[in-house]
Formats: C-alpha cells, structure tokens, sequence
C-alpha cells in the first residue's frame, strides 16, 4: 500500500472508505432491529428487515473489495452481491404472502389493500 | 480507526439484540423467521466488517454460503405455513 496511490497527508483513504462503509452496513443493521422491535405487524416488519439484507451487505462487501483489491475478492464480491439481491427479494415477497393469507396484518392500517378478494 | 470499531460493535450490537428479541417473543412464526434473517445479516455484516477492517479474506466464502442459502429457511417457513392454512 504505497501513500501517493491511497491517500494523502498521512491519511489512508482506504481506511476513511473503509470506516465509512463499516459505519453505513452498522447503521442498517441497527435499523432493522429497531424497526422489528417498534413496528406493529408482520408486513412493515418484513419492510424494516430488508435494510440490512440489501444495504447492509453491499456497503460490507463493497467494503471488503476496498481493503483488499484482488480479482478473486471483486470476484466473490460480486457473486455474494448477485446471490444476496437474487435471494432476499424472493424470500421477502413469499414471507409476505404467507402473512397475508394468514391474516398476520393490522388492516385498519393499510393504505391500499390490491389482494381483496383475488387470494 | 479503534472509534469506528467500537460505534459499529454498538450499533450491530443492538441490531442483533433487537432481532433476538424478537425471535423471542414474535407473536407469529413469521416474525420469528423475519427476526432469523435479520440476524443473518447482521452476522455477515459482522464477519465482512471484522475483514475489512483486519484486511484479510479468509471467511469470504462464509458470506457466500450464507447469501447462497439464507433464503431456504424462510422460504420453507413460509410455505409450510401457507399450505398449512389453506388446507
């Protein structure tokens, strides 16, 4: 890690970028517990856990191809990236489908309800 | 670099708590099985964030396990669920 391609002044900007990711992916991560502790019913539950699942673990990956700039770490990086966005919604839109057949939903707060009568 | 460990340890902290928490006393099984992937991702947030910070990448494959088949618990719950109330 040579001073005059990462940084400056003494700073090494991987370690700012480094810190910053760290810092977003914690931030998340926090979120969504906050999020499934306050929130009241299962869909705006499912909303609140998706921010780490995404987010959280591109900001990470990301972070990790930044502090170790190697073809086979930008390469699993982009496959666990690929993996996770490919998986997360699937398994989110079926969780969500289960709570609403089994009525694990406030409908007085519903603002709009497109599945009345087609389930 | 020692304050960015010790906010992100905080905040990933309590993330994995509240999602105990809920594991814990969810009502439903869904919320347990919501409750189960945000600890997930929390814990490759965890393992990702102890790599970049150390600058190694030994446990990269654990993360891509851990994408590959975080999605089978939930899905199965799900559908085991479904299928239970419809019939």
């Amino acid at each position: 890690m040579s001073g005059l391609e990462w940084g400056f002044d003494g700073i090494d900007l991987r370690d700012v970028i480094t810190g910053v990711l760290v810092l977003v992916a914690a931030l998340m991560c926090f979120a969504a517990g906050v999020g499934l502790l306050r929130f009241p019913d299962v869909l705006s539950r499912l909303h609140a856990a998706t921010k780490p699942q995404i987010l959280g673990v591109i900001a990470i990956v990301a972070d990790v191809a930044v502090s170790n700039p190697s073809l086979v770490t930008i390469t699993l990086a982009v496959a666990i990236i690929f993996f996770q966005s490919l998986t997360a919604p699937v398994s989110a839109h079926m969780v969500g489908r289960a709570a609403y057949r089994t009525g694990h939903f406030r409908r007085d707060i519903l603002v709009a309800d497109e599945f009345r009568g087609h389930d | 670099m020692i304050v960015v460990v010790i906010v992100a340890g905080l905040l990933m902290g309590a993330g994995a708590i509240g999602a105990l928490v809920r594991i814990i006393r969810g009502p439903s099984a869904l919320d347990r099985i919501i409750a189960s992937d945000v600890l997930v991702a929390t814990a490759i947030c965890a393992i990702g964030a102890e790599m970049a910070i150390n600058r190694h990448t030994d446990t990269m494959p654990v993360l891509l396990g851990l994408a590959l088949f975080g999605i089978v618990g939930s899905v199965s719950v799900a559908r085991f669920l479904s299928a239970r109330d419809d019939t």
